[in-house]
């Protein structure tokens, strides 16, 4: 009877293929279509741990480490794992309330859920950690987590150095494809941030299976996956922490800025910005206190005056006045200049320090004695040089002189934002003075003697000098002179740091013309005072006018005069004489530098000077009232103990006060009168403004007339 | 094909089926060792000690393997002896449950029985229902192209479901819808087929449209129907009524029928779970039997977890698989119920899309082998009770696989001769060699 049915074996064969076809389809749609999965199952089960290898050290010339790792202790808890603790002691350890307890606890479930460890209280102090190791029994669930963190044993280089921070979603976006991931620490200034990469070296990743409750299984696949952490590189410099420390000091209470360059190799010695910070204040937990104090203050503790700071140079640009005329022949060394005090060959009268006749009479006396009038002249000669024409075109040559002696451009420091001042351009005279046609070398007389619209950075009038001393040509400023394990990329990356930067083809006598002018500075000239013990030096003042307040003290010098190793520029702000601050500080760091110790007089000219409270009284009125006390000059420099970071606390928080006081009231009674170290200075009366000159046509900074010693 | 063999024990059984009967099983052992992999257990020890559920499963299989050699060699005859009186017997435990029952995982449908083992009537009743159903059938006097018959063999087949209902066991009661493939075969008219489908189409479209929206719908077909009749035929007063009926039935359909089984006959997660599938959110409160017990919260999220899991499980497989003993979602468990209902997952995880077509290639190679036995029956009981075979195992395949790959609800409805568990492999082996033993007698006409 059923045997009519037996085709429907065929169509329930059909029905049952076309289920398994639909199944098959889902199949090939999740198995083979879609990625999602496994990424999804992925995240579900592999925990990725990153294991983080030790930052790379810097170290100075003498192989002594200017930071180094230290380690560091976080109290970490799994909450579902802490249960009876010892809340009591433990809250009366960490001196938080119950309350708080139960909020950090909420914070770490939140952040870690309640099976993974998660952060309860980071960097642990010294006295902390062994409170807690003693009890750590009482508090089930709680443990003491290692983390590597920076630390500076010498105090010092703050701003060379830079710092290491957590990175933020903005560094995550710039740096997207490097692996960086939340709660990383990545240097954020200085070398930590240019040599980056090099100082990380390359983490690790172990990767464990996770299960469902967040418990971790094992490794994932024997560790097959994992990579090993390679520890970061260490990097050389040919800084001296001596030399660094002593720059440091001696620019306590001011503001300013002390560059120590090898011209030899173009290798950084010294880099100090004052007012500069303790670098241990910037890590661990200290680094929260700090920051945001530091980027208030007023001083801006945190800016690299050294290579941001844009100083009008002054009388420091006189040499490279004059190495121009001589090359382009428009002088002879024999050249003189009858200057009785004032230069009056553009109408306003401009003034000089010195009236003696034969003051500048030769460019080396004029040099020595920085007569104002004879570089002005040269200047003008430069510009009017009838080979070129107009002063347009001879503005050009003059300015290409310049730019090639390194001003005006960025020098390429292997420091994150170098500055590259200000040399002008024809085009802000032109429009200042309403075309080409209508100025001449008149118009911007005073960048003769480094006024005017020019500016340079003290890396730049540093390199200036060791420009001169090597006799036309220099070495890119760096303080990265080699890299551990050094490989092709890192060979690249100091190759330019590598090569003379030939910039002239100007003779060597006219550099020797200028080095005889500059040595005179030293021994008959304004800086006749200043003595390096055993050795011969060139040197060149410079007072330069400024439109913040007093005049800034510069100086710039290199020594060993015949074979110099050394190149400094000294910028103090606001201070005065570029010979009564700046060049006793450039000479005691080349006393050091080059003796390695400093005489006992020359000591005793330290302590006098790094007590000197030269802080324009602005910056003072804004301390008081922020109530706040300048937290960044009591370091104490010691180089025999590894500082403490929770001593530095101390230090910070106590200890400026009681010095502040002190140097403001010495400064107040004692200091004008007595000088023990400056010599007597000729002709205080320079500070006055007299001679207001008045442009004819446009309005120009008029307060720009240059004052020189 | 019937390999024979000078052996009388297995002289005219299917050796192919065999075969393919014990490779499920090894694959299902395995499976369930992947699930249960733990690097650091000692497994010689937990092998011996029964411990852990791979090697329960091996103590099952062996079992059922004894059971097997036994049913091989029973006279085929007791089968249809036997029939009415299992049947009747399996209909007793069921209700036994409901006094001696155990709850476990929320189902109360097992009967606890020495050494620790479970017994789930309702399992055994399929077996006992595929009987009867093969023994009502081949009764001469039974004329299976009458609704009458229909009717009868319906009531055999609902009444073991409906006291799984009861026992809040819905997977295993939607299991005696496989008996349609027998009747089917023996002659139910399709359009009830048709009828059926259509319902399924209704209830699908009333989850997933508004009410109204649908109501709208189906008078508008309504109407164009009458407004096609009227034009060609006059007034036939018969066809609008057909018509009219129709309306009425798919009316009350999508405004009580769909509604009154959501929120009366099925458990709240039940609801829940169906509405999840299609992307909504079912509302508890409108559940009587959730309303009832006070400890449920009144509503709750859609709870795709397993799903999610299961095809996240599934899906990262990939094309080739993560490998043997290496997927991430099986040993980090993150499938829940993965040894039973979501068996599937480990195999599709470890093996990729070739180990999860390969299985189904088995499988369906299983199935179409047993449907060419059922067809070489010369008694109808054989070929009742052999098409009863190739729908249960069908259906179980289906849905359990549907349900892991997403497709459809969660049901609790084990993987046929893979997942875990006793009762489970036990009623399949019985189910499959009481076939083989009809089909070596198979030009034997049994009664």
């Amino acid at each position: 009877m059923s045997m009519y049915n037996s085709n429907r074996g065929g169509i329930i064969q059909i029905i049952i293929g076309v289920i398994f076809f639909l199944i098959i389809a889902q199949l090939i749609s999740l198995q083979i279509f879609s990625s999602k999965y496994v990424l999804a199952a992925n995240n579900n089960a592999i925990f990725r741990k990153i294991i983080y290898p030790d930052r790379g050290i810097i170290y100075d010339r003498k192989k002594r480490a200017l930071l180094e790792n230290t380690i560091s202790y976080d109290l970490v808890v799994i909450p579902n794992e802490a249960k009876a603790v010892d809340t009591a002691t433990l809250c009366d350890i960490l001196k938080i309330d119950k309350a708080e307890y139960s909020k950090r606890m909420i914070e770490v479930i939140i952040k870690n859920s309640r099976v993974k460890s998660g952060i309860f209280e980071p960097f642990l102090s010294a006295e902390l950690y062994a409170q807690l190791t003693e009890n750590l029994y009482r508090f089930p669930g709680f443990s003491l987590s290692e983390r590597s963190i920076r630390s500076y044993p010498y105090n010092t280089a703050a701003h060379v150095l830079g710092y290491v921070a957590e990175v933020d979603v903005n560094f995550l976006q710039k740096h997207g494809e490097e692996g960086y991931e939340m709660g990383d620490y990545a240097g954020m200034t200085g070398l930590e941030k240019q040599y980056e990469p090099i100082l990380m070296g390359q983490r690790g990743v172990k990767r464990y299976l996770r299960d469902n409750k967040g418990k971790i299984q094992g490794p994932f696949e024997k560790g097959q996956f994992d990579t090993v952490a390679i520890a970061g590189r260490n990097l050389f410099t040919s800084m001296d922490v001596e030399v660094q420390q002593l720059a440091e000091k001696l620019l306590q209470h001011k503001i300013g800025s002390v560059v120590a360059l090898n011209p030899k190799t173009g290798s950084v010695i010294a880099m100090a910005s004052s007012p500069g910070y303790n670098p241990n204040l910037l890590t661990g937990n200290q680094r929260r206190k700090t920051i945001g104090r530091l980027l208030t203050d007023t001083a801006r503790p945190i800016y690299n005056r050294a290579i941001k700071g844009q100083y009008p140079p002054g009388s420091t640009f006189k040499p490279m006045g004059a190495l121009i005329a001589l090359d382009e022949g428009l002088i002879t060394p024999s050249f003189g200049y009858n200057c009785f005090g004032l230069y009056t060959s553009c109408g306003d009268p401009r003034k000089c320090e010195h009236h003696n006749a034969g003051h500048a009479a030769n460019l080396q006396l004029a040099l020595a004695n920085s007569c104002n009038s004879y570089f002005l002249q040269v200047f003008r000669m430069a510009i009017d040089n009838p080979q070129y024409h107009n002063a347009k075109l001879g503005y050009l040559k003059w300015k290409q002189y310049v730019n090639s002696f390194g001003l005006g451009r960025k020098l390429g420091i292997d420091l994150p934002s170098e500055n590259r001042a200000s040399i002008p351009d024809t085009a802000q005279y032109n429009k200042d003075f309403g075309g080409a046609k209508y100025w001449n070398s008149c118009y911007m007389l005073t960048l003769g003697i480094g006024q005017d619209r020019m500016t340079a950075t003290p890396l730049q009038l540093a390199n200036a000098m060791a420009f001169i001393a090597n006799k036309g040509y220099y070495y890119t400023p760096h303080f990265i002179d080699s890299v551990e394990e050094e490989d092709e990329v890192d060979k690249k990356l100091l190759a330019n740091f590598r090569v003379k930067q030939q910039v002239t083809k100007i003779p060597t006598e006219y550099f020797d013309i200028i080095k005889e002018g500059m040595h005179g500075v030293t021994v008959f000239g304004t800086a006749a005072f200043i003595k390096v013990p055993g050795h011969e030096f060139c040197a060149k003042t410079g007072t330069a006018q400024n439109p913040h307040g007093k005049n800034h003290s510069l100086f710039v010098c290199f020594a060993p005069k015949d074979n110099p190793t050394i190149a400094v520029a000294v910028v103090v702000e606001n201070a005065g004489f570029g010979a009564t601050w700046a060049g006793p500080i450039a000479g005691l760091v080349m006393e050091k530098y080059l003796n390695d110790t400093l005489t006992k007089e020359s000591k005793t000219k330290v302590d006098y000077l790094s007590n000197v409270d030269l802080m324009p009284e602005a910056i003072k009125a804004w301390y008081v009232r922020n109530n706040k006390t300048e937290m960044l000059t009591p370091i104490e420099y010691n180089n025999d103990e590894l500082a403490d970071i929770w001593d530095m606390e101390m230090l910070s928080e106590t200890a400026p006060i009681k010095v502040k006081v002190d140097t403001i009231k010495k400064l107040d009674t004692a200091a004008p009168p007595v000088q023990p170290v400056a010599p007597p200075i000729k002709n205080k009366k320079t500070k006055e403004q007299a001679l207001n000159p008045k442009m004819k046509k446009k309005k120009l900074n008029n307060k720009k007339i240059n004052v020189s010693i | 094909m019937s390999v024979s063999n000078n052996n009388n024990f297995s002289k005219g059984t299917d050796l192919a089926v065999i075969l393919l009967y014990l490779i499920m099983v090894a694959v299902g052992i395995m499976c369930i060792f992947m699930v249960e992999y733990n690097p650091n257990l000692d497994w010689s020890n937990s092998f011996l000690t029964a411990k852990t559920n791979f090697s329960k499963q091996i103590y099952f299989a062996i079992f059922c393997g004894f059971v097997a050699i036994f049913i091989l060699l029973i006279d085929s005859k007791l089968f249809t002896a036997l029939a009415n009186i299992s049947y009747v017997l399996g209909i007793l435990l069921m209700l036994a449950t409901f006094v001696l029952g155990k709850n476990i995982n929320g189902s109360k449908s097992w009967i606890p029985i020495a050494g620790g083992f479970n017994l789930q009537p309702a399992e055994l009743c399929k077996i006992f229902t595929a009987l009867i159903l093969a023994k009502f059938i081949s009764k001469p006097e039974t004329d299976f192209t009458k609704l009458k018959s229909h009717i009868i063999a319906g009531i055999m087949i609902a009444l073991p479901a409906v006291l799984s209902i009861m026992q809040h066991e819905l997977g295993l009661a939607l299991v005696y819808s496989a008996f349609i493939f027998a009747m089917y075969r023996e002659g139910l008219p399709p359009v009830i087929l048709v009828i059926l489908l259509s319902f399924a189409i209704l209830v699908i479209a009333t989850l997933l449209l508004e009410p109204t929206t649908l109501a709208i719908i189906i008078t508008a077909i309504a109407g164009l129907f009458i407004a096609n009749m009227i034009k060609r035929f006059k007034r036939n007063k018969n066809n609008i009524l057909i018509v009219l009926a129709i309306w009425a039935v798919s009316f009350g359909t999508v405004r009580f029928a769909v509604p009154y089984i959501f929120n009366n006959v099925f458990e709240c997660y039940q609801s829940t779970r169906i509405y999840s599938m299609i992307g909504k959110e079912y509302d508890c409160s409108l559940n009587k039997k959730s309303a009832s017990s006070t400890s449920e919260k009144k509503t709750k999220k859609p709870d795709d977890y397993n799903v999610k899991q299961s095809k996240i499980a599934i899906g990262s497989g990939g094309f080739w698989g993560r490998g043997f003993l290496k997927g991430t979602q099986t040993r980090g468990k993150y499938v829940p119920e993965q040894h039973t209902d979501f068996i599937f997952t480990s195999l599709g995880e470890a093996f990729g899309f070739v180990g999860t077509f390969t299985f189904l290639a088995l499988y369906l190679f299983f199935l179409f082998r047993l449907i060419r036995i059922a067809e070489r029956q010369r008694s109808t009981f054989s070929r009742v009770y052999a098409y009863s075979v190739v729908g249960i195992f069908f259906f179980h395949i289906a849905v359990n696989i549907c349900m892991t790959i997403g497709l459809f609800p969660v049901v609790g409805i084990p993987l046929p001769l893979i997942s875990y568990g006793g009762s489970s492999l036990l009623t399949f082996t019985t189910l499959l060699f009481i076939l083989l033993r009809l089909d070596a007698d198979r030009q034997m006409v049994l009664r």
